[in-house]
């Protein structure tokens, strides 16, 4: 096998798992992890196609990604960590302050 | 020189292993900690794809950003919401199947897609340098990386915002 498939496959691989963890976790911060799962399979083709193509630019959307996903985790949690604060919950299936 | 090409065809396997069969614990364990620490094995593992990949420079940011912070952060908050986590992970088997069948169709998209195309080979001379990524940061790029930095600020204070304790006024809802 190509060395570009089997890295292709793995990012498939790691993308179907962090949507298969989106859809089953109730833990918030477990929604996160599943998150991440997915960022990086989106950084990992970044990356491949960088190295495939010798383009700089992936790299750099590669960096990006990192860092917006830094931030992401960084407000998510706040958020988290305030609801548990007020609700006394962090499962997500308990956050209906919302809902008409 | 076929067995050097045998060591790192076992490297890309092992590694892709590893990655995987953790990335399978981060979405199955019931223990979020654990999972959190499955999840440090999984960037790590991509961490070993750009270093194999000859991408040093991101690899580094890997270990760095993901490992050294997120992940911590993660623990962190893991643990001061704690008591919720024990009984959390009861779902029904329903949801369970159905979310399997959606990401394996997914995986099965993803992959039939992807493997058909004939990909041309990686070529030696097309490694991108860290010196070329710094460059393009100050020329073409230096908007969007300005541009993060100021994300970044909103985003400290905004999570400084919302996780602080109000002072006086002490709501329990």
């Amino acid at each position: 096998m190509n060395s570009i498939q089997f890295l292709l496959l793995i990012s498939s691989a790691l993308f179907s798992l962090g949507v298969f963890g989106l859809l089953t976790r109730r833990h918030a911060i477990g929604l996160l992890l599943s998150l991440e799962l997915i960022l990086n399979a989106a950084i990992l083709n970044f990356v491949v196609f960088g190295r495939l193509y010798g383009h700089t630019h992936a790299h750099a959307f590669a960096l990006f990604i990192i860092a917006l996903a830094a931030c992401e985790a960084v407000v998510g949690l706040a958020i988290v960590i305030n609801l548990y604060r007020h609700r006394k919950t962090v499962l997500t299936d308990q956050m209906q302050l919302l809902k008409g | 020189m076929p067995s050097a090409e045998i060591m790192t065809d076992a490297v890309y396997y092992g590694l892709g292993f590893v990655t995987l069969m953790a990335a399978v614990w981060v979405v199955t364990l019931r223990s979020l900690f654990r999972a959190a620490l499955c999840l440090g094995l999984v960037l790590a593992g991509v961490a070993g794809f750009f270093l194999l990949l000859h991408a040093e420079f991101l690899a580094f940011i890997q270990i760095l950003v993901y490992v050294g912070a997120i992940l911590t952060l993660v623990v962190f908050a893991i643990m001061m919401t704690e008591r919720m986590s024990v009984s959390a992970e009861i779902i029904s088997r329903r949801r369970v199947v159905v979310a399997g069948i959606v990401s394996a169709s997914l995986f099965a998209c993803l992959s039939l897609a992807t493997q058909k195309v004939l990909w041309p080979h990686i070529r030696e001379q097309d490694v991108v340098s860290t010196a070329a990524i710094g460059q393009q940061f100050v020329t073409v790029l230096v908007l969007p990386f300005e541009v993060i930095s100021l994300v970044f600020v909103a985003v400290l204070v905004g999570a400084i915002a919302i996780a602080a304790k109000p002072k006086s006024s002490k709501r329990s809802a």
